[in-house]
């Protein structure tokens, strides 16, 4: 007699419980995270000091605004599913660290949208 | 019997990262992999925190803008992004180190803790000159 439900069995995973999205995704944003980081060093080291109409021009360049806006949202998430582990490992008491998942969730989502909104409106000034 | 009276209770078994003292010996490979985990930590709160508020003040104009730099010239704003900078470039190349093994190279302990020792050399040379070059513009 099978024991499973069928839901287990057409989702795949076994005894895990949520498979390979969570690692797979901290990787993929990790690799992104490389040339856009280099990028963000290189701004940073460049354009430290220099006059707001300077770097407002620069981010008027479509190609500075949306590397930009890549940047944040790879490292939201990267910094979102890292804090995830953390929160797993150290914080035992269940409704607290179900709060403090979804509270890094949601500040990841409010400051991906707060840097969108940013940038759309550096760009457009 | 006698195992029950050796084994401690469940709130009294050390957890890691905590056992590393106490109970387990300190390694070099231990303590860079906590250090990977704090300066991701630090980087998701402090970093994101001043990349946000970076952006948002540029996008409000140039008065608002002014200020946020005052604040960023100030001791403690450029205490922060010395400490930001050492994060940055440490779990960057340490993140390096990690992606090369999970591709299944470099994981014996001897070829580990060489790449380690480079990890540590690049990320406080790259450091070192970018808060030199960065603390001198601001």
């Amino acid at each position: 007699m099978k024991m499973r439900h069928p839901l287990a069995h057409a989702r795949g995973l076994g005894s895990s419980k949520s498979g390979t999205s969570h690692w797979w995704g901290q990787r993929v944003t990790a690799l992104l995270l490389i040339p856009l980081v280099i990028w963000m060093l290189y701004v940073v080291i460049v354009y430290a000091g220099q006059p707001y109409q300077v770097i407002q021009v620069f981010f008027s360049h479509s190609i500075n605004s949306i590397l930009a806006i890549l940047l944040i949202l790879a490292m939201l998430r990267h910094a979102q599913l890292g804090m995830q582990v953390v929160i797993e490992d150290y914080v035992h008491s269940q409704p607290l660290e179900t709060i403090l998942q979804l509270l890094v969730k949601l500040f990841a989502l409010a400051g991906a949208i707060t840097v969108i909104l940013a940038v759309i409106r550096l760009a457009l000034q | 019997m006698a195992t029950e009276k050796n084994t401690p209770s469940q709130h009294e078994r050390p957890i890691s990262p905590f056992m590393i003292g106490p109970y387990y010996k300190p390694q070099f490979s231990s303590i860079l992999s906590i250090a990977h985990r704090a300066s991701g930590v630090f980087l998701s709160v402090f970093g994101s925190l001043l990349m946000i508020y970076w952006l948002v003040a540029l996008s409000q104009g140039p008065a608002a803008y002014h200020n946020a730099m005052v604040w960023i010239a100030s001791v403690p704003g450029m205490l922060l992004l010395a400490a930001l900078c050492f994060a940055i470039y440490y779990h960057f190349f340490n993140g390096l180190r990690h992606l090369i093994w999970d591709t299944g190279r470099m994981l014996e302990i001897e070829q580990a803790n060489r790449a380690a020792m480079v990890v540590l050399f690049c990320s406080a040379v790259a450091a070192l000159i970018t808060i030199v070059k960065v603390g001198g513009l601001i």
